[in-house]
């Protein structure tokens, strides 16, 4: 016995859980393992699968119990020394609410996602990347919650978030995202959220935007937000290995996955609209525009990703292009939208100040002042003489991305964008070309989809009026809805800064 | 004119989330676990139904016969969440790696007698396929199940099953020299030894279960309160001279079984306690998959202690004694 | 089109030895500084070498430690005991 050897990485991971599963034979196959051939995707030798990380458990518990320790630390240190009273500015907090009633009831998504793939996908290796990606999406969620916290108990908004994530109307958007991928097959759902995701799309919320949070001072959110990356490039290189993967497999793969790759980057890029505006608008300081951070994690990173996958015969996802000319537009088509329905949202608005109004001018120099910044100027009179404008108006949604019917069309954008198709009799209406595709491919699904709007029509959301209905939502009226300026969170920010304001007035 | 003087107001205007308030009251902060835990899975308007199993919604309570009013009543006394649950897992981490290089360094199994590295061979090692089998269930419980009080413990318990089947395999790497040719043998050991038949069976009979409680009860009152009960806590006498070592080489697998016991007990009591229908269901499924575990049990108990499965016999009775002991009727 | 081969790092203590030593040995690295975040890009193929960050930190250092300070990468990762590279050519 020779037991002195050491193993390399690679065979000491290859046998502590290669080998592990086996071929039933007392159930069929098919029976321990019923959802992973109606897509139609063809697996010939699920052993070659290479494992994109060879963590075994010793590893993952160790690393991620350090990691733990850290984030925790600041946590607990940024709470005793109030570190909520030394962000850039009240505005700020804006984003958190965003991000714990949006971002992190999708974290926990994933997480009952992957347990699904983790369980359900034949092929061993596959299942150990995936559970492991499941208990570290529910870490996700629960360092976002111990974090913004404390947030809670000083700002308004955020006091009911599960429930605003089940009903609030624009929050349909992101959860019917992640309600589409898990009810897909468990190919769709590794590529609509392993691959389209994490590697093509996470970049964009996770590094850009929790550098703004450090940069505004927030060092608990930057730190979970850090942290959750640094198991975040792990998904990456599983979203990756699962993509290599189908398409080695079997010729046939390609037309499906190409499918897939199409409707979930298209999904996808209208999710992250949210954070575009929460980088564009929302961080009172700012480290970089959203454009600029699509050009990096999109362009030129999704572009040498693309480049790489073009062996298989996989393309770029279709509209691609009109995704990158979309970066010029939709922070301020969402924040315009957000700042008139301000009473119907769960965070605060306002208007870009000057100088926030030039940093845009500068960052968009094709876009901003042509058709964006004379809309903001003309609110901001209007607000000036008492008139601040409100629309009460209950907008049409698109059936797909759920989101209001405000995007424009492609190189025109002073129209808006519509798209409708017929089925089984009844109409349905699409904001973009992207949206109307993914529907006419899966009719009988988007038929089903829970549209806010016409839920209250149909009395389901509490009552007919609006304050009816911000009460189902879980609102406190006057407190978690209208502009920043005159709200409770900005008269707590001024007692807090009340020595700084006077000293500077 | 007055001087006013205030002081700066960091009393929080609220101490928790609306949801844990409504819970428990206004007036306290609540844990870490709580906040981490309660009502964070969706619960309605759900947008369209799997394309795997349209007749559920993803989250659906329809998926177990038993009914519960609140499925965050059954909530774990460890009160893990992710940075406790490692935290934990991580300690009893480093114990392992003590043992496994005092047991390599004083040659422990170098020296162990050929029956004892036999035993070891044959009984211990193709263990790891049936932890294997119980991270599928506990992973299908996840993502099954309703309620994240239920199902975030099981995905912690789904990683367990993995990291103690890779420490089942290092056991067999320290005796084959790191070839893992030990390791092989197990798996035909697992796939073909007629001791081995009905354990295989039975974990393959839970692959298909669809009851999301159901395969939880089977998973921890027969296959965890009989096989692993039996394994790690009853079975010294198998391992003959090598005995203290694979005490030492199994802590984490001892102490594992302890910590799980505790909180699964806890949840099949709540889950029991809640309605006589409950209870019913619950004690049938105990009942069955303990005597099925039993019966299971009783050649490998026969061929690794000679005692004609007495040893099975005995955590059997155990676990039937456990499951009265929360409400069951057994 | 140059397809860059990138990690992006926490800019802290323990990822120092790791970016000194990627700046060291991939020639022509990009570096972008962000709050909090340092972001290294290479054309085609960027490596961090195990024995490279041992010298810098004097002591021995496990490959998978980088986990804990790596914040986002590109390209497709081959990780052994002595080398974590990311490359897009085959």
């Amino acid at each position: 016995m020779s037991g002195t050897k050491k193993l390399g990485l690679r065979q000491r991971y290859e046998h502590l859980t290669r080998g592990l599963d086996w071929e039933t034979t007392y159930q069929p196959m098919d029976k321990v393992f019923p959802y992973d051939e109606f897509e139609g995707i063809k697996i010939k030798d699920w052993s070659a699968w290479e494992d994109p990380f060879r963590l075994t458990m010793d590893s993952y518990w160790k690393f991620q119990a350090e990691k733990e320790r850290k984030l925790y630390a600041v946590l607990d240190s940024f709470a005793q020394n109030n570190g909520q009273t030394g962000i850039s500015d009240g505005r700020y907090a804006n984003v958190l609410k965003l991000f714990l009633t949006g971002i992190s009831p999708e974290e926990y998504q994933a997480h009952r996602g992957f347990a699904f793939t983790g369980r359900h996908l034949r092929g061993a290796g596959a299942r150990v990347a995936c559970q492991m990606q499941s208990i570290d999406e529910l870490r996700h969620i629960q360092t976002q919650i111990h974090t913004i916290s404390h947030f809670n108990k000083y700002f308004n908004g955020i006091h009911d978030f599960s429930k605003m994530h089940d009903r609030v109307w624009y929050l349909s958007v992101p959860k019917s995202f992640f309600d589409d991928a898990r009810t897909s097959g468990p190919f769709e759902f590794m590529i609509a959220i392993g691959f389209a995701f994490e590697y093509v799309l996470t970049n964009l919320l996770f590094v850009p935007f929790m550098s703004g949070a450090a940069y505004n001072g927030d060092m608990s959110t930057v730190t979970f937000g850090f942290s959750a990356q640094s198991d975040e490039s792990r998904h990456m290189t599983l979203g990756i290995e699962v993509i290599k993967f189908l398409l080695e497999q079997h010729p046939d793969n390609l037309p499906i996955v190409q499918k897939w790759v199409d409707k979930w980057f298209w999904r996808g890029h209208r999710l992250l609209g949210i954070v575009a505006m929460m980088m564009d608008y929302m961080l009172p300081k700012k480290v970089m525009s959203w454009k600029e951070a699509w050009d990096i994690y999109f362009v030129e990173a999704g572009g040498a990703l693309f480049q790489d996958l073009a062996r298989y015969g996989l393309k770029m996802p279709k509209y691609h292009e009109i995704a990158t000319a979309e970066a010029e537009h939709v922070s301020h088509q969402n924040w315009c939208t957000f700042y008139q329905y301000t009473h119907a949202a769960n965070f605060h608005t306002w208007l870009p100040d000057n100088e926030h109004l030039d940093w845009l001018s500068e960052k968009y120099p094709n876009t901003f002042d042509k058709y964006y910044r004379p809309r903001f100027e003309m609110w901001g009179q209007m607000a000036k003489e008492g008139k601040r404008f409100y629309n009460n108006a209950l907008v049409q949604l698109c059936q797909v991305c759920q989101i209001p019917m405000v995007y424009t069309e492609p190189g025109d954008p002073n129209t808006i964008c519509f798209r409708e198709t017929q089925f089984n009799g009844q109409r349905y209406h699409f904001c973009s070309d992207g949206c109307s595709d993914i529907f006419k491919n899966e009719p009988e699904k988007y038929v089903q989809a829970w549209l806010p709007v016409q839920q209250i029509f149909q009395g389901n959301c509490g009552g007919a009026t609006i304050p009816e209905v911000l009460d189902w939502y879980g609102y406190k009226f006057g407190e978690d809805n209208f502009d920043y300026v005159g709200s409770p969170d900005e008269k707590l920010w001024n007692e807090w800064h009340a020595d700084k304001i006077k000293a500077a007035s | 004119m007055s001087v006013q003087i205030k002081t700066i107001n960091l009393e929080p205007k609220r101490q928790t989330f609306s949801h844990i308030a409504r819970r428990f009251g206004e007036d306290k902060p609540a844990s870490r676990y709580l906040e981490g835990t309660l009502d964070i899975q969706a619960t309605e308007n759900f947008h369209y139904k799997p394309l795997w199993e349209p007749e559920y919604w993803h989250y659906d309570l329809g998926k177990s016969a038993v009914k519960m009013a609140d499925w965050y009543k059954p909530l774990d006394p460890r009160q893990y969440y992710y940075a406790t649950y490692n935290i934990s897992r991580s300690n009893m981490n480093t114990a392992v790696e003590r043992n496994f290089t005092f047991v390599e360094e004083r040659g422990m199994l170098a020296k162990a007698s050929s029956g004892a590295i036999g035993a070891i061979k044959r009984g211990l090692l193709p263990l790891r396929h049936l932890h294997w089998g119980s991270n599928m269930n506990m992973s299908e419980i996840c993502q099954r199940g309703y309620g994240t009080a239920v199902t975030a413990p099981c995905i912690f318990s789904a990683m367990d099953h993995l990291g103690m089947a890779q420490i089942n395999s290092r056991v067999g790497l320290m005796i084959d020299g790191q070839t893992g040719t030990s390791l092989d043998e197990a798996k035909q050991t697992w796939l073909s030894d007629p001791m081995w038949q009905e354990t295989r069976k039975l974990i393959e009979d839970s692959f298909v279960e669809r009851d999301w409680f159901h395969l939880y009860t089977a998973q921890v009152l027969g296959v965890n309160a009989v096989f692993y009960n039996l394994f790690y806590k009853n079975a010294d006498a198998a391992w003959t001279d090598a005995a203290t070592a694979v005490a030492l080489l199994t802590e984490f697998q001892s102490d594992w079984l302890a910590d799980e016991t505790r909180w699964s007990d806890s949840v099949i009591k709540t889950v029991a306690a809640e309605s006589e229908e409950n209870k019913a269901l619950i004690s049938g499924w105990a009942k069955n998959w303990i005597v099925r575990a039993v019966v299971a049990a009783k050649p490998l108990s026969s061929a690794l202690l000679g005692d004609n499965g007495a040893a099975a016999e005995t955590a059997g009775a155990a676990a039937l004694k456990k499951a009265a002991s929360l409400g069951l009727a057994v | 089109m140059a397809q860059l081969a990138s990690i992006t790092l926490m800019h802290n203590d323990d990822a120092r030895p790791v970016i000194e030593s990627i700046i060291a040995d991939n020639p022509g690295v990009k570096i972008l500084n962000m709050p909090g975040a340092v972001k290294l890009d290479c054309d085609g193929r960027i490596t961090v070498n195990r024995a490279s960050v041992e010298e810098r930190l004097g002591r021995p250092w496990n490959l998978q430690e980088i986990h804990l300070v790596l914040i986002s990468m590109a390209g497709n990762l081959d990780e052994d005991d002595d080398t974590f590279t990311l490359s897009w050519r085959h």
